[in-house]
């Protein structure tokens, strides 16, 4: 178990990099915890798989420093930093059991018999085997596979960390449940410190106690999934988690309030911007307000989501979704409010700190 | 229940008609000439199983299955694991991938019986490079039959190890960068990542090698021919050769085809016999 920093990673797969374009990591910092649950989320492309293969040491960064627990491992291989690793599709050995699959991290380790078979034996209990335990790998479906590929992840109780690489891609829905609550419950006995790397934000969310959103090479924030959703510090954040996102509209500042368009929407104090930034308005839909009053919009379509339905609606040329409360009726000329705790100011994508964000 | 139509079975039929010209039909005179005795007016008389007795009972027929089977055994234990060690120490990328392959496939562009005349040469005592430099150690493939086996399974593997090594290769680059990462997060040796990656991945394709190599080994014929012209080592295929008797080449072929039938499925079986159910899909990409 360790505590595993990040000092100014950057990385680019290709020789020589020139341009900020070449790097797959632009430049991270970042700690991850001794025994923390964090969850990577970001598009594809955006560096979260080489992020972890650095930190597995699959991948030696181009710039900065891997630290476990203080101590600089960068130049450590693999086997030597003692990590286990989960990738996105199944590996297995095709001709070993399904037991000696699980067992074969140990053996290469040189763990006594019967340790292997008392660790063996829970894996089996945790990612659901047992029918299978002494059937050859080679002739498993692709769910099965997974789950031997993510026994093999578990079945290590002394790793600096287990990082899991979109481990249930191939996985049916049903049992995505099940095996992320095995990790989960692992997680919570063991207190190892476990890196989740996803696309979906369900998944990160359920799984994780920290979220880290990546964005073009740049982890764009660290937090709760309840700092993502309140305060998202990114334009992306904002619109990669939330269903729907958020709102994104251009506006400008006018002292201690935001213009779009032609309205004004006022803000608890004016902060200070540099003027020659890209300024931009971000509410969630769930802080969008219809009513008789605000700002005049045309109503687009109804999209009913099940639990809760969605307006889109055009707003001087800019689409805003609104989320209607149960029961909650369209107006037939709708104006938009927007409730002053959602209301965020970005500046080149960034979040601005507007103390206590306007009051409408 | 849906209607059969049984006249879907006339597409098959030119498939059928090719099939017997190429296959059945010569395979059926042979089966006829085996139990028949030909005399030169060209009368046909029915001899039974004579002529098989006559082969099985025959002292030459025995040694020279004998030297096949020894023959193939070395061809097998030297070409597969050097194939495979080569394949294994190709590159992967780079110039030097097309460079190799290039390289590798040259040998087995050279016709058969080219070769044999090749290595006639370059064997000679006299003239051939090889011939004259092993002289001194007492070497001469005319003379001695140590010598002439030990330039048949050197041109063999010469001739040969690119196909099993060039078939090796393109089991080995279909192994996914994944598998290679994970026996490093397992901590597996070099030879665990050979024995339980490289290997299983291989088995299909050295599958095929192995069938070839002894088929063809086996089977060898035009290489001796060439060499040594009908001297020591007797093969099979040139004692077949020397038979004067049509029935009795007709069931000494047929016997020989039989035989390698035989050790095919063998091979075949004991090689495929772990593969149990087929491939799920998805797997790793």
């Amino acid at each position: 178990m360790a505590r595993i920093d990040l000092d100014n990673i950057r990385h680019a797969y290709a020789p020589n990099p020139t341009q900020e374009s070449d790097y797959a990591l632009r430049r991270v910092n970042h700690a991850f915890e001794d025994g923390g649950a964090y969850a990577l989320l970001g598009p594809s492309g955006c560096g979260k798989t080489s992020m972890l293969n650095i930190i597995s040491g699959l991948v030696a960064p181009t710039e900065g420093r891997v630290l476990f627990n203080g101590e600089d491992v960068t130049q450590r291989s693999t086997e030597k930093r003692n990590i286990a690793q989960v990738f996105q599709f199944p590996v297995v050995y095709d001709s070993m059991t399904v037991r000696e699959n699980l067992a074969f991290p140990l053996r290469n380790r040189g763990v006594k018999n019967a340790e292997i078979r008392k660790r063996v034996d829970e894996v089996i209990d945790v990612v659901g085997l047992g029918a299978l335990a002494s059937r050859r790998a080679r002739g498993l479906t692709a769910d099965e596979k997974q789950k031997i590929s993510l026994g093999r992840g578990l079945v290590r109780p002394d790793v600096s960390a287990i990082l899991f690489d979109e481990p249930l891609t191939v996985v049916d829905p049903h049992m995505k449940w099940q095996l992320r609550a095995s990790l989960r419950e692992v997680h919570r006995r063991t207190a190892t410190t476990m890196i989740y790397v996803t696309h979906d934000q369900t998944e990160a969310l359920t799984f994780a106690s920290k979220v880290v959103v990546m964005y073009d090479g740049l982890i764009v924030q660290v937090g709760t999934p309840a700092e993502l959703f309140d305060k998202p510090s990114h334009t992306f954040v904002g619109y990669f988690i939330g269903s729907p996102g958020m709102n994104i509209v251009p506006a400008s500042l006018n002292g201690a309030s935001m213009q779009i368009g032609a309205h004004v929407v006022p803000l608890a104090s004016a902060p200070r911007v540099d003027g020659q930034r890209k300024l931009e308005f971000g509410v969630r839909p769930e802080f969008v307000r219809l009513g008789a009053q605000g700002i005049p919009a045309t109503i687009s379509r109804v999209e009913d989501a099940g639990r809760y339905r969605v307006a889109h609606l055009n707003m001087d040329g800019n689409a805003i979704a609104a989320l209607l409360r149960e029961g909650e009726e369209v107006p037939a000329s709708p104006h938009i409010t927007f409730d002053p705790i959602g209301v965020h100011l970005y500046a080149d994508s960034w979040r601005v700190d507007v103390a206590g964000a306007g009051a409408q | 229940m849906k209607p059969v139509n049984h006249r879907a079975w006339f597409l098959v039929a030119p498939m059928l008609v090719l099939v017997a010209f190429t296959a059945v039909i010569p395979l059926m005179t042979v089966v006829n000439y085996s139990v028949q005795y030909v005399a030169t007016n060209a009368q046909f008389h029915w001899v039974g199983d004579l002529w098989f007795r006559e082969v099985l009972h025959s002292e030459k027929f025995w040694n020279a299955l004998w030297r096949n089977l020894v023959f193939s055994g070395f061809i097998l234990a030297i070409e597969i694991p050097l194939g495979v060690l080569i394949a294994l120490n190709m590159p992967r990328k780079g110039w030097g991938v097309p460079v190799c392959l290039v390289l590798m496939a040259l040998p087995l562009l050279v016709p058969w019986y080219v070769v044999g005349m090749i290595w006639q040469m370059f064997g000679r005592v006299d003239i051939g490079l090889m011939g004259v430099m092993l002289r001194d150690l007492g070497y001469n493939y005319e003379g001695d039959p140590i010598d002439a086996w030990f330039t048949l399974i050197l041109m063999d593997v010469w001739h040969w190890t690119s196909l099993v090594a060039l078939l090796a290769y393109a089991g080995l680059v279909s192994i996914p960068d994944a598998y290679y990462q994970a026996a490093r997060i397992d901590g597996a040796s070099k030879w665990s990542v050979f024995r339980f990656i490289q290997l299983p991945k291989m088995a299909r394709v050295l599958t095929i090698a192995v069938l070839l190599r002894f088929m063809d080994s086996f089977m060898i014929f035009t290489e001796p021919f060439a060499v040594i012209a009908g001297g020591d080592p007797v093969f099979l295929s040139t004692e077949l050769k020397q038979t004067v008797e049509l029935g009795q080449k007709a069931a000494m072929s047929l016997i020989y085809f039989l035989i390698i039938l035989l050790f095919s499925w063998i091979f075949y079986t004991v090689m495929t016999r772990d593969d149990g159910e087929p491939q799920s899909p998805g797997g790793a990409s």
